[in-house]
């Protein structure tokens, strides 16, 4: 059997959108991982993902109405390795202005935004982005990346998103990668304490991608294991 | 923004197939050794159709992208014959990260905002198969450009964005497996009156095209069918022989086909990049 296997990975589940992409990249890596919305089982994970896609309000309308919100709280307190994609980053935030003004679950102090309909030089912007954008490290706080799960990814690795929002930190500190679509530059990334969180799908980012997964296992393996 | 090579697999029962027009299909092999193939060769994401639909046998498609799911790490849009928000819901638990919808959408425009609400706007991309009229209209078909709808294809498009699609593919159904180049007009025209990406399908015959159909045509993706199947086929020629559904007479002679050149996905991007439009391509 796979060592590995013994990490059992909470896919926290609140019926928004397709999880089974980030389920089989878990799979992939030999983490044991569950797709599921039982508190129980959550708190008893060596690690947790929050995945989702879709509408920001929805999403935590559902957090909610599963009784989700402490759960994830509670988990990101215990100091277990946490992981955010796409909009499980952007749900972490203080509010988000998708629909007039949502509140998110506050674990990193910021805002969501959206993109704007042009950019700085007057031309249309397509929105969502979809498709495949360099990563790279916030030069106030270079050696975040080092420390974090993209330490084996090269600066200005293409990794693949799909999103039209995006979140703004309030905290510098916060930020572990940034991204320029057309002109605009923005966070990509964030790390703080035992959350690291992506706004692309490392799930989707071929090999480079898989790598993220396979250097999250070894953080869940060192925490486990300290 | 970073153009979008997509490799796009029309499949038929359990064999990967290719067509001129939507029609006259040729089996070129399994497609789950070309979209390994393609993912291995920088395919920036794979597109599914299946051409045939039938309603009767399912089970193809789904061994087809349970076992694509498992070992591919690129997004993978599944299309062909989905009819309801249970059909979706299937397709996406098999391992589909994205769905494309022509007929059900044209038949129900409501499917859209119901699919886009329940999976997410970026979940749902709307295939719109163009023809051409002799008054200049485009005008959209459906079951591969075989059903009249009568609907105008500029006025469908804002639709299907209106209602929450997040990406649509525009197919021209007089350029389909031709080699004679993406319609330009159609996809300028559609990508104009947009504010979600468009992603340019059929006709390319050699790298010019790509170049031609993201520059005048503002496409901000393209798919690629034929020229990289027949790359691919000439590369690998001892896969057997094919049997069952499809026309096998092709793949079993080893002859190629006249009108496209064939090509690798790296040799796309590295034109389009030399030409100096952005994409994935890591120069090494």
């Amino acid at each position: 059997m796979n060592e590995e296997k013994k990490y059992q990975v909470a896919i926290i589940d609140y019926e928004m959108g397709n999880m089974f992409s980030v389920d089989h990249a878990c799979k992939y890596v030999g983490l044991n991982s569950i797709i599921t919305e039982d508190k129980d089982v959550i708190m008893n994970s060596d690690a947790a993902i929050l995945p989702g896609v879709g509408a920001f309000g929805n999403c935590m309308a559902n957090l909610n109405k599963l009784d989700l919100v402490s759960p994830i709280k509670d988990f990101v307190a215990s100091g277990k390795p946490f992981l955010g994609i796409c909009l499980g980053l952007q749900l972490l935030f203080t509010e988000s202005e998708e629909f007039g003004l949502s509140r998110g679950l506050d674990l990193i102090q910021g805002k969501v935004v959206r993109f704007p309909s042009e950019n700085t030089v007057g031309k249309k912007l397509k929105v969502p982005q979809v498709g495949w954008n360099h990563i790279y490290e916030n030069k106030q706080n270079e050696n975040h990346w080092g420390n974090s799960i993209l330490k084996d990814t090269t600066s200005k690795e293409f990794m693949y998103f799909v999103h039209s929002y995006y979140v703004k930190p309030d905290n510098d500190n916060d930020i572990l990668t940034l991204t320029n679509y057309e002109g605009i530059e923005y966070c990509s990334g964030v790390k703080k304490n035992n959350i690291t969180a992506f706004q692309f799908h490392p799930e989707k980012s071929g090999h480079e991608g898989i790598k993220i997964y396979k250097n999250w296992v070894t953080e869940i393996k060192n925490f486990k294991e300290n | 923004m970073n153009h979008r090579v997509i490799a796009r697999l029309d499949i038929k029962g359990p064999n990967l197939v290719k067509g001129i027009h939507l029609e006259g299909l040729r089996v070129m092999g399994k497609p789950e050794e070309f979209a390994s193939y393609y993912n291995e060769a920088g395919a920036d994401e794979l597109l599914y159709m299946d051409v045939v639909a039938s309603l009767y046998d399912r089970n193809s498609l789904k061994d087809i992208i349970t076992r694509t799911a498992k070992e591919i790490f690129i997004p993978l849009t599944v299309g062909g014959g989905l009819r309801s928000i249970e059909d979706i819901t299937e397709v996406l638990r098999y391992g589909a990260d994205k769905v494309s919808l022509n007929t059900a959408a044209i038949k129900n425009p409501e499917i859209i905002r119901q699919a886009s609400e329940a999976f997410g706007s970026s979940t749902i991309v709307i295939a719109i198969e163009a023809i051409k009229q002799n008054d200049g209209k485009y005008l959209c078909y459906t079951d591969n450009g075989r059903e009249y709808t009568g609907i105008d294809a500029f006025e469908w498009a804002e639709k299907a964005q209106d209602l929450g699609a997040g990406e649509l593919i525009v197919t021209s159904v007089d350029k389909e497996g031709t080699g004679e180049g993406f319609d330009i007009e159609l996809t300028r025209k559609i990508s104009d009156a947009v504010r979600i990406p468009v992603i340019a399908h059929g006709g390319p015959g050699k790298l010019e095209h790509f170049e031609e159909i993201i520059r005048e045509g503002n496409a901000d993706a393209v798919t690629v069918a034929s020229m990289i199947h027949y790359d691919y086929v000439s590369k690998n020629k001892s896969q057997g022989e094919f049997k069952g559904e499809g026309n096998v007479t092709f793949i079993n002679s080893g002859k190629e086909f006249g009108k496209i050149n064939k090509a690798e996905i790296m040799d796309i991007k590295k034109y389009l990049s030399e030409k100096g439009i952005d994409c994935r391509y890591i120069n090494e």
